[in-house]
C-alpha cells in the first residue's frame, strides 16, 4: 500500500510538472482531486477504516493530497507567468520612440530680471511703485529741477505729444524719475520704493533703442546720507550678481535731481573675451562699466513735492533693466529684447517656474 | 572736451604722471572718455642725418645714401626723394618700423640690386601732413638718434573727457587744471593778463538787448595781416581735432578751449557802422558759418551793424563778416549772453556749436575785461597791428553769490566726517571765499556749549552751477574722493523681511507665470505702432509730434499688432508654431490699461508618429487659454458669461467676450478676422485673445483662513441627458439651465458630446450633458432621482429642448 501510495505521488507530480496548458494540469486535478479522483476515492477509503487503520494510512494518502494539490498550484502559477511573459514578449514596443512633445513656453528676461529685483529690495524693505508712461514735462523735468532752458532736457530725446490749448505739455517718460516726484506727493515719509518700468528716448543704434527698461530707486528719510546710498547699491550689486567680489567705482557727476550726484561703475573681469561682473576694475584684465546713476535727492526735488527738506533727506537711484539682464546673462544685442524671436526667447528667456526666491537664489 | 597733456600742464605745474592724472580726473567727477597718444605709432622712426648720397648703379631716380641714425654704424639706403642729399637731417624708419600712411613692415631688402636697411620718411608716410613732394628736411640742431616725436612735441598725450552739463568752467583747460589743482595734483600756474595800451576810442557798439545780452565789450585792431598760425598753436589745436583755419581765427577757437572764454572777430571791412547787440526782427535771416542760412526772430539776440546781422550772438558768427586773409581792421567781440536766451534760441535753430555750449551753461562773467585783453594780445603778437581803447557797453551779472555754510552739513548730507579746515582749503582752492568760524566749544556763564560754526562762502565768478550748501558738500566730497564715503547699512526692519508687492503685481506674475507655464514665450513689443497698425485695431488716442519714424508713431491701444508683426517674424524665419504672450499697457486719454495679449499661430500640434496630420489652432484653444489666464488672474471664471461681440479684429462668428455682468468686460478672445491676418502678412487660422485685467475686480482680503469643508462621506453620482435643441440655441445657456434645475442636489453639469445628423432632425442638434448629483446626509431615493430628472428636463424645455430618448 505504501509503495503504492508513493509510487502514484511520483507518477502524478512527474505529470504536472510536465503538463504545458493549464487545461492540461486541470485536467490531471480532476483526474486525481475532482470527484472521481484518484485521490478523492483513496480519501473515501478513510472514512470506514478503523482508528488504528486510520492512523497508519491516513497520513500518507493526506500527505499525497497536500503534494499533489501543492504541485498543481505551483504548476499553474508557473504556467500562466509563462504566459503573461509571453504576452508581454509580443506586446514589446519600440521605446525610442519619441513621446509629444509639449510646448514649452518662457518668461522674458526682463521680467525675470524685474522680479529678481523686487524680490531683492523687498528684503531690504523696499516696496515697488508704478507711475504712468506717458507723463506731463512737469512731472518728467521740472519737479526734477529741470527747468525748460536746461541743457540737460535736450540731452534727454524726448518723445512729445502735439500741444493741446490750455493743458500741460505731454511726452512719453525719459526716465522712472517722475514716480519718485509721484511717491514723494502722495505718500508721507518715510519712504523705501522702487520703480520699474518701460521709458522712451528718441534714439536708435546698436546699443540704444527707443524703448528700454529702468528701475529706479528712491529712499526719504531722517539721518540719510551718501554712505547710505553706497551701502544700499553694492548690498544690491552683490545679490543681484550673486558674488561678494563685487567691486564699485563712485565718480562725481552731474543730474539735475540729485546733490550730490554719483555715477556708478562696476569692475568686470574679462573670461574668454566676454565682460564677467566682478573684481577689482583696475586690475590687468580688468575694467570698469557704469552701471548706475545715483546721488542725494535735491532739496528742491524735495519741496517741490511738498516735503520739507530740512527734515526729510534722501537718496534716488536708476539704472537699466535690460542692461543689468545683459549683464548677468551675457545676451549683447539690446535690439533683440524688442524682437519677439521664439528662438532668442526660448533661449535666454526663463522657465515658469525659476521664480527668484531668497532662499534659492534669485539668478536662474 | 579735448586737450593735450602739455596743454594741461601750461596751467598745471605737476609731477604727476599720465595715469595718476586720468585717475584723478575720473575720481573728481570728469569722466575720462579716452586718451590717445599719436607718437605711439611713431616711437620707431629717429632723426638721421644723410653722409653720402650717390647716384644708384642701376636707376637714373634712385640715390644710395649712408645714413647716421645715431647708433654709431652708418646704415646703407636706397632713397628715391629727388631732396635727398648728404647732410640732410631727416626722419628714418628702421628695420622693423611700421609705417603709418600704409601699415607697410619696414625690412632689410634690395631695390635694384643695392641692399637697403630703412627708409627715409616723408610727411604723408608719417601722416603729419599731405607733403610726399620729398623727404623731412628738419633744421640743423635737431639731435640725431632722438626719437622724432619727442623733439617734434608729437608725444603728447590727447585726454578726451567728458564735461557734464554744470561744469562750463572745465570747458576750457584751465578750469581742468584748477580742479585737478586743488585734487592736490600740482599747483596752479597764475594767469598772466597783459596790458594792453590802446590807440584811440573804442569801436561803436552798444547792446539794445539787455535782456539777452547783457555786457558787449570790444577792441579793434587796425592794421594786422592774417595768415597761417604759428606751429605750437597749430599743433596743439590739431591735436584735438580742430582745424587750423587762420591766425586770427585760430586765437579765438584756442582761447576758447584754452580758457572757456568764446570771442568772435569781425572783419572791420564788411561791417557798416556800428554793431549792436539786438533782439533778433521777424523773418530776418543769417548765412552763418556753416553754410546755412538761418531765419530769427524776436526772441533770439543777434549782433548787426546798421545793413544787417553778422552773427547769432553767442552761437555761430556770419559767413560774410569773419576775419579772412587779406583782413586787416578787426573788431574784437567779447560779450556776456544769458544763459537760458541760449539754450531756447539753440534749440529753436536747431543749431549746436562750441560757442552755444559754453554760453548756455554759464561762461565766466568776470572775464570779459580779461578775456578780451588776451585775445587782443595775443592778435598784436601773432598778426600785428594797433590796438584801440575798449568799449564796454552794458554790465555782466557780476552779484556775487554767499552761501551759508555750516561744514557739519558735510557729514550730515554725504556721510564723510572732513575736518574743517580741510574743507576750507578745498573750497579756497577751488576759488571760492570763505569767511567766518567752523564749530566752536565754549563755556558760557560757565556751561559748557558747543556753536554750530558758520561760513560765508562767497561762490567764484566761474561757477554758476553753485547755488547751495548741498553744492559745497559736494565740492568738499568730490576733492576728498567718493571712496573715502563710508559704507552704512541702512536700517533694517526688525525681523523676516515684510511682503512689498501690491495686488496688481501679484496678478501680473500670476498670469505671466501661467501662460509660460502653458507653453507661450513672452515676448516685449515696442509701445507704439504705425497708424496703419494703430487704424486695424480702432486706431490710438496718443500720436506722437516727434516719432522716430512712422513705425513707431501711435501709442498701442491694443496689445494684438505687436503680437501679430513679432508672429510674422517668426514665420518669415520658418518657425512652424508661434505661441507668444505680451504683458503690457494699451494707452487710452484717460489711462494706461494693464493687459496680457497673446497670439497662437501655426500648428497646435505638430504631426507626430501617433497623433497623425499637424493640427491648427482654433477659436477653443484661445478660449482655453483666457480662461486660464483669467482664473490666474484670480477672476470669477465659473460667474463669467461668454458674449459673442468680440471686437473687429476677430471672425465675427467665431470670437467672443468674457464679462462679468453684462457691462464688464474681462477677456476678448477668438480667430483673427482673416483681413487683419492678411494685413500682418498671416494666413492660415490664427486665434488671439486679450485680457484686460484692470477690469478685473480686485480680490477682497480675508485672511488666510478657508471656509470649512469636510468631503462628504457619500459618493457623487453621474447621469447624462441629451437634449435636441435648435442650431442657434447656445449651449452655455443650456448647460446654465441645467446646473439651476436644482441648486442643492446638482453640482455640477458638463457639456460633453455635440451632434448633428441621422436621428436629429434638420435645423437641430444634440447637446449631451453629464450631471453630477452629490446626496448629502442620505443616499437618493429613485424618488428623488426621478424629481431631479423631472426638474432639469423642465429646466430644458423652456429653452426649446426635448430630452433625447
Amino acid at each position: 500500500m505504501m509503495t503504492d501510495i508513493s509510487a502514484l505521488k511520483a507518477g502524478l507530480i512527474a505529470d504536472i510538472d510536465a503538463a504545458d496548458t493549464p487545461d492540461a494540469v486541470e485536467a490531471l486535478r480532476v483526474g486525481a482531486l475532482g470527484k472521481n479522483g484518484v485521490i478523492t476515492g483513496l480519501l473515501k477509503t478513510l472514512g470506514p477504516m478503523s482508528p488504528q487503520e486510520r492512523l497508519e494510512q491516513g497520513p500518507p494518502i493526506q500527505d499525497l493530497r497536500e503534494s499533489v494539490t501543492a504541485a498543481i498550484a505551483a504548476r499553474k502559477a508557473a504556467l500562466e507567468s509563462a504566459a503573461l511573459d509571453a504576452r508581454l514578449a509580443s506586446e514589446k514596443i519600440d521605446m525610442t520612440l519619441p513621446a509629444d512633445p509639449a510646448p514649452q513656453g518662457s518668461v522674458h528676461p526682463v521680467a525675470q530680471v524685474m522680479d529678481e529685483l523686487a524680490e531683492i529690495f523687498a528684503d531690504l524693505g523696499f516696496s515697488v511703485a508704478t507711475g504712468p508712461e506717458i507723463e506731463d514735462d512737469w512731472h518728467n523735468f521740472t519737479a526734477l529741477n529741470i527747468p525748460e532752458t536746461h541743457p540737460a532736457r535736450a540731452m534727454h530725446d524726448t518723445f512729445y505729444f502735439p500741444d493741446a490749448e490750455g493743458q500741460k505739455r505731454m511726452l512719453l517718460r525719459t526716465h522712472t524719475s517722475p514716480v519718485q516726484i509721484r511717491t514723494m506727493m502722495t505718500t508721507p515719509p518715510p519712504i523705501r520704493i522702487i520703480a520699474p518700468g518701460r521709458v522712451y528716448r528718441s534714439d536708435s543704434d546698436a546699443t540704444h533703442t527707443p524703448m528700454f527698461h529702468q528701475i529706479e530707486g528712491l529712499v526719504i528719510d531722517k539721518g540719510i546720507t551718501l554712505g547710505h546710498l553706497k551701502w544700499t547699491l553694492e548690498t544690491f550689486l552683490k545679490a543681484f550678481f550673486e558674488r561678494e567680489d563685487i567691486v564699485l567705482r563712485l565718480r562725481p557727476s552731474y543730474f539735475p535731481f540729485t546733490e550730490p550726484s554719483v555715477e556708478v561703475d562696476v569692475g568686470y573681469t574679462l573670461a574668454n573675451g566676454q565682460r564677467v561682473i566682478g573684481g577689482d576694475g583696475d586690475a590687468p584684465d580688468g575694467g570698469w562699466l557704469e552701471v548706475l546713476g545715483s546721488g542725494m535727492v535735491n532739496r528742491r526735488v524735495i519741496e517741490s513735492c511738498g516735503l520739507n527738506p530740512d527734515e526729510w533727506q534722501g537718496f534716488a537711484f536708476g539704472t537699466g533693466v535690460d542692461r543689468l539682464a545683459m549683464l548677468k546673462y551675457g545676451m549683447n544685442d539690446l535690439r533683440a529684447f524688442f524682437d519677439g524671436d521664439l528662438r532668442w526667447l526660448k533661449h535666454y528667456g526663463f522657465s515658469a517656474l525659476d521664480v527668484p526666491t531668497l532662499s534659492g537664489g534669485v539668478g536662474a | 572736451m579735448k586737450f593735450t597733456l602739455s596743454w594741461l600742464k601750461t596751467h598745471l605745474a605737476t609731477d604727476a604722471d599720465l595715469a595718476t592724472i586720468l585717475k584723478k580726473l575720473n575720481a573728481i567727477g570728469l569722466e575720462v572718455d579716452g586718451v590717445d597718444n599719436p607718437a605711439e605709432k611713431l616711437a620707431a622712426f629717429k632723426i638721421a642725418r644723410v653722409l653720402t648720397a650717390d647716384p644708384h648703379p642701376q636707376a637714373d631716380k634712385l640715390q644710395v645714401l649712408t645714413v647716421d641714425h645715431g647708433d654709431g654704424t652708418p646704415l646703407q639706403v636706397v632713397c628715391g626723394a629727388p631732396n635727398a642729399r648728404a647732410g640732410l637731417l631727416g626722419v628714418f624708419g628702421t628695420e622693423g618700423a611700421v609705417v603709418p600712411s600704409n601699415g607697410l613692415v619696414l625690412k632689410k631688402t634690395a631695390i635694384r640690386g643695392v641692399d637697403s636697411n630703412g627708409m627715409m620718411c616723408s610727411s604723408r608716410e608719417l601722416e603729419l601732413g599731405d607733403d610726399h613732394d620729398g623727404i623731412i628736411e628738419l633744421p640743423g640742431d635737431a639731435p640725431v638718434g632722438q626719437a622724432y616725436a619727442d623733439w617734434a612735441g608729437l608725444n603728447d598725450p590727447v585726454i578726451d573727457v567728458s564735461i557734464t552739463p554744470n561744469r562750463q568752467d572745465c570747458m576750457g583747460v584751465r578750469g581742468i587744471a584748477r580742479d585737478l589743482a586743488a585734487a592736490g595734483l600740482g599747483t596752479l600756474n597764475a594767469l598772466i593778463v597783459p596790458p594792453i595800451t590802446g590807440v584811440g576810442p573804442g569801436p561803436d557798439v552798444r547792446t539794445d538787448d539787455a535782456e539777452g545780452c547783457p555786457a558787449f565789450y570790444a577792441r579793434t585792431v587796425r592794421g594786422v595781416t592774417n595768415g597761417a598760425s604759428p606751429e605750437w598753436m597749430a599743433r596743439r589745436l590739431k591735436a584735438i581735432g580742430q582745424k587750423p583755419i587762420s591766425t586770427l581765427v585760430d586765437i579765438t577757437n584756442y582761447i576758447m578751449i584754452d580758457l572757456g572764454r568764446p570771442l568772435h572777430v569781425y572783419d572791420m571791412a564788411s561791417l557798416t557802422g556800428g554793431l549792436v547787440a539786438r533782439k533778433g526782427k521777424p523773418g530776418e535771416q543769417v548765412l552763418a558759418l556753416n553754410g546755412k542760412t538761418y531765419t530769427v526772430d524776436d526772441t533770439m539776440t543777434v549782433i548787426a551793424d546798421e545793413e544787417a546781422v553778422h552773427d547769432i550772438g553767442g552761437i555761430m558768427g556770419g559767413e560774410h563778416s569773419g576775419a579772412q586773409d587779406g583782413t586787416t581792421d578787426v573788431l574784437i567781440e567779447c560779450a556776456y549772453f544769458t544763459p537760458e536766451r541760449i539754450a531756447m534760441t539753440g534749440q529753436k535753430l536747431s543749431l549746436t556749436s562750441d560757442a552755444r555750449g559754453r554760453f548756455e551753461r554759464g561762461v565766466d562773467p568776470a572775464f570779459l575785461d580779461d578775456g578780451l585783453s588776451i585775445a587782443t594780445s595775443l592778435v598784436i603778437h601773432l598778426c600785428g597791428g594797433t590796438a584801440s581803447e575798449p568799449t564796454r557797453a552794458g554790465s555782466p551779472p557780476l552779484t556775487p553769490k554767499i552761501i551759508d555754510y555750516d561744514p557739519d552739513q558735510c557729514l550730515a548730507l554725504a556721510g564723510v566726517d572732513v575736518p574743517a579746515d580741510e574743507q576750507k582749503r578745498i573750497l579756497t582752492n577751488l576759488g571760492f571765499t570763505v569767511t567766518g568760524e567752523a564749530a566752536s566749544f565754549d563755556y558760557q556763564d560757565g556751561m559748557p556749549v558747543s556753536l554750530p560754526g558758520h561760513w560765508a562762502v562767497t561762490v567764484p565768478s566761474w561757477r554758476r552751477d553753485v547755488d547751495g550748501w548741498p553744492d559745497l558738500v559736494e565740492e568738499v566730497v568730490r576733492i576728498v574722493g567718493l571712496d573715502h564715503v563710508p559704507s552704512t547699512p541702512l536700517p533694517r526692519v526688525p525681523g523676516v523681511a515684510r511682503p512689498t508687492a501690491t495686488p496688481e503685481q501679484l496678478v501680473e506674475r500670476r498670469v505671466r507665470r501661467t501662460a509660460a507655464a502653458r507653453g507661450l514665450s513672452e515676448a516685449i513689443n515696442w509701445s507704439f505702432l504705425s497708424e496703419k497698425e494703430a487704424a486695424s485695431v480702432g486706431g490710438g488716442d496718443w500720436v506722437l509730434a516727434n516719432p522716430i519714424s512712422e513705425d513707431l508713431k501711435v501709442m498701442r491701444p491694443s496689445l494684438l499688432p505687436g503680437l501679430l508683426s513679432a508672429t510674422r517674424r517668426n514665420m518669415d524665419r520658418g518657425a512652424s508654431s508661434v505661441r507668444l504672450f505680451e504683458l503690457g499697457r494699451r494707452y487710452f486719454k484717460q489711462d494706461e490699461r494693464a493687459t496680457v495679449g497673446f497670439v497662437l499661430a501655426g500648428d497646435q500640434s505638430p504631426r507626430g508618429w501617433q497623433t497623425g496630420k499637424a493640427q491648427a489652432f482654433s477659436a477653443f484653444d484661445a478660449k482655453g487659454e483666457v480662461v486660464a489666464l483669467l482664473a490666474a488672474a484670480g477672476a470669477p471664471v465659473a460667474n463669467l458669461q461668454n458674449f459673442g461681440d468680440a471686437s473687429g479684429a476677430y471672425h465675427p462668428g467665431q470670437s467672443g467676450t468674457l464679462r462679468l455682468g453684462p457691462k464688464v468686460i474681462l477677456a476678448e478672445y477668438g480667430v483673427l478676422h482673416p483681413a487683419l491676418a492678411k494685413q500682418f502678412g498671416l494666413s492660415g487660422t490664427i486665434v488671439a485673445g486679450e485680457i484686460f485685467l484692470d477690469a478685473i475686480p480686485g480680490k477682497r482680503k480675508s485672511g488666510f483662513m478657508r471656509a470649512p469643508y469636510a468631503p462628504p462621506a457619500l459618493q457623487a453620482v453621474k447621469r447624462d441627458f441629451a437634449f435636441v435643441v435648435p442650431e442657434q440655441q447656445e449651449a452655455d445657456a443650456l448647460v446654465r439651465a441645467v446646473k439651476g434645475a436644482d441648486k442643492k442636489a446638482i453640482v455640477d453639469a458638463r457639456l460633453f458630446d455635440v451632434f448633428t445628423g441621422p436621428g436629429v432632425e434638420d435645423g437641430h442638434k444634440s447637446l449631451a450633458i453629464e450631471v453630477t448629483l452629490q446626496p448629502g446626509d442620505k443616499s437618493f431615493t429613485q424618488d428623488d432621482l426621478d424629481a431631479i430628472s423631472a426638474a432639469i428636463v423642465k429646466a430644458a424645455q423652456k429653452l426649446g429642448g426635448i430630452l433625447r430618448r
